[in-house]
């Protein structure tokens, strides 16, 4: 029979009450320790007021933040534009190189080389080639704009990691599935349509959530091309007031989307992984 | 003319001869087991009757017509043979019903709308009427393998593949699945068993086949094999499995 004392807990139940408060205890008091030497110490550093006027200017900041706050929609106008194609072209490649039929080899090769260079470049010098290579040919108007140009740089190059993570995917199904699917007389087109991809798409979902994150923070890459995205409205700001806190303002804004975003993918992988397990 | 007849059939992984001149007859509407030790060839017989695997020598015919014909469109075939797994291989992402009406709606181009009133008819013969929005993982062992069943029997086959269908399950789910054989017995349906229910395939079976090392050692009627084996395999085997 169990022993419950007066407050209806078993001994054990106490034990582990005390062990609880205790490290919450501990834990609460050396938070408070290091926090209070940053906020005490870190200030009484030499050349602070420096570091503080330069970086953390607070009126720069208020003045400058909406302006990148209105620059941010660009970046994201970028994302959105540019993330359904890569998704699409993603999966193009990553069947491609999937496929089987002999008539489609050449597809193979060139699905494998195109993962290749593009996941070899850098994908600044993807941007500088694309975005500023193809204009530079004379193309009229609109075909010159750094933002087709730019954007697709982005998509050749996120494209290319996209489909080495389908292609994951699609060869973590188990190959049962594929011989259930054969056995009840499907092609294998329509195997791969109704069986392997929806479950391998599914199994990939926070891996490519990572891949779109990183995406979101180099479409500052394209500043460098022309388009006046945050990062190239902060270096003008940084250039106007001769201080950096724009550039922090921009970082708080990034970080502002890419936290919730990364702590969202965190959660799906730590669901996946309960799931299967 | 027997429903399935294989010729020498041979097949083999690199220097591994998992099937060596197998000869095998099975009629219109008879239940045929498969028997003998994991290893024996069982399982990869049944996969290259359904066309999973493709055989190195023999024949395999389909109411007289060679379907291990190298270069034969293997679809065709295997809409007249159904497999049903020893894992399930339901399709995880889909609902019992959905798996069900996959390749009815793929191959024979008919719509859920038209399929909807036989497939009921299929979940309610075996038991499984209530169960058909459920996912996989919402059923039992013994429902997923009833329903992977009815989804093989949705394509109308003519013939059906049974490999070890019920080792995965826990013992007390064995007894629904085997039901659902009988039944289709019952019914005329031309089956053909790899299994470990010696119990079962000594009661129902029309012809029980011993394999060993890749080769029929022994078949007969049931009370034959299983009362007065000749060989001394056969006895070995009987011996340990009958215990």
């Amino acid at each position: 029979m169990t022993k419950i004392n007066a407050a209806g807990k078993t001994r054990r139940q106490i034990y582990e009450d005390r062990l609880r408060r205790r490290s919450m205890l501990v834990a609460g008091g050396s938070t408070l320790v290091v926090f209070l030497a940053v906020v005490i110490l870190v200030p009484m550093a030499p050349g602070w007021d420096r570091v503080k006027a330069s970086f953390f200017n607070w009126e720069v900041f208020a003045k400058t933040f909406p302006k990148l706050l209105e620059a941010f929609k660009l970046d994201v106008a970028i994302f959105l534009w540019s993330a359904p194609a890569i998704v699409l072209l993603g999966l193009l490649v990553a069947l491609a190189r999937d496929t089987r039929n002999p008539a489609l080899f050449p597809l193979r090769i060139l699905g494998a080389a195109y993962t290749d260079i593009f996941r070899g470049v850098p994908v600044v010098l993807t941007v500088y080639l694309i975005g500023f290579g193809v204009p530079g040919l004379g193309l009229p108007r609109p075909w010159n704009s750094p933002y087709i140009w730019g954007s697709l740089a982005l998509i050749l190059t996120y494209s290319a990691y996209v489909a080495e993570i389908f292609r994951s995917g699609i060869e973590s199904v188990h190959k049962s599935q594929r011989a259930a699917a054969a056995s009840l007389g499907l092609s294998d087109t329509d195997s791969m349509r109704f069986v392997i991809l929806p479950q391998a798409i599914r199994r990939v979902v926070p891996a490519q959530m990572n891949m779109f994150i990183a995406l979101q923070k180099d479409v500052a890459l394209l500043s460098f091309i022309g388009p006046v995205e945050i990062f190239r409205q902060a270096g003008v700001y940084k250039s106007l007031l001769a201080n950096f806190t724009p550039y922090v303002g921009a970082a708080v804004i990034f970080l502002a989307v890419t936290i919730p975003a990364t702590r969202y993918a965190d959660y799906l992988i730590a669901r996946q992984n309960r799931e299967r397990s | 003319m027997a429903k399935i007849t294989l010729k020498a059939v041979e097949k083999r992984f690199g220097d591994n001869t998992v099937c060596d001149g197998i000869n095998l007859e099975v009629e219109e509407g008879q239940m045929v087991c498969l028997i003998g030790a994991s290893g024996a060839g069982k399982s990869t017989l049944l996969r290259c009757v359904n066309l999973l695997e493709a055989i190195e020598d023999g024949e395999i015919l389909l109411d007289g017509e060679d379907i291990s014909l190298p270069g034969l469109d293997p679809q065709p075939v295997r809409r007249r043979i159904g497999m049903v797994f020893q894992s399930y291989n339901l399709f995880p992402h889909m609902t019992a019903a959905e798996n069900v009406m996959l390749a009815p709606r793929r191959v024979y181009k008919k719509s859920r709308a038209a399929l909807r009133p036989e497939i009921t008819e299929l979940f309610t013969r075996f038991g499984l009427a209530d169960r058909m929005n459920h996912y996989p993982d919402q059923l039992s062992g013994g429902q997923q393998q009833r329903v992977a069943i009815v989804r093989a029997l949705a394509m109308k086959p003519e013939v059906m593949l049974f490999d070890e269908i019920t080792s995965a399950l826990d013992p007390q789910l064995v007894g629904e699945v085997l039901d659902v054989l009988c039944l289709l017995k019952d019914s005329g349906m031309t089956m053909v068993l790899a299994t470990h229910e010696m119990g079962f395939a000594r009661e129902a079976a029309d012809k029980v086949c011993f394999l060993k090392d890749g080769k029929v050692v022994e078949e007969g009627a049931p009370s034959a094999l299983f009362d007065a084996p000749h060989h001394p395999d056969t006895q070995a085997f009987l011996a340990r499995a009958l215990k």
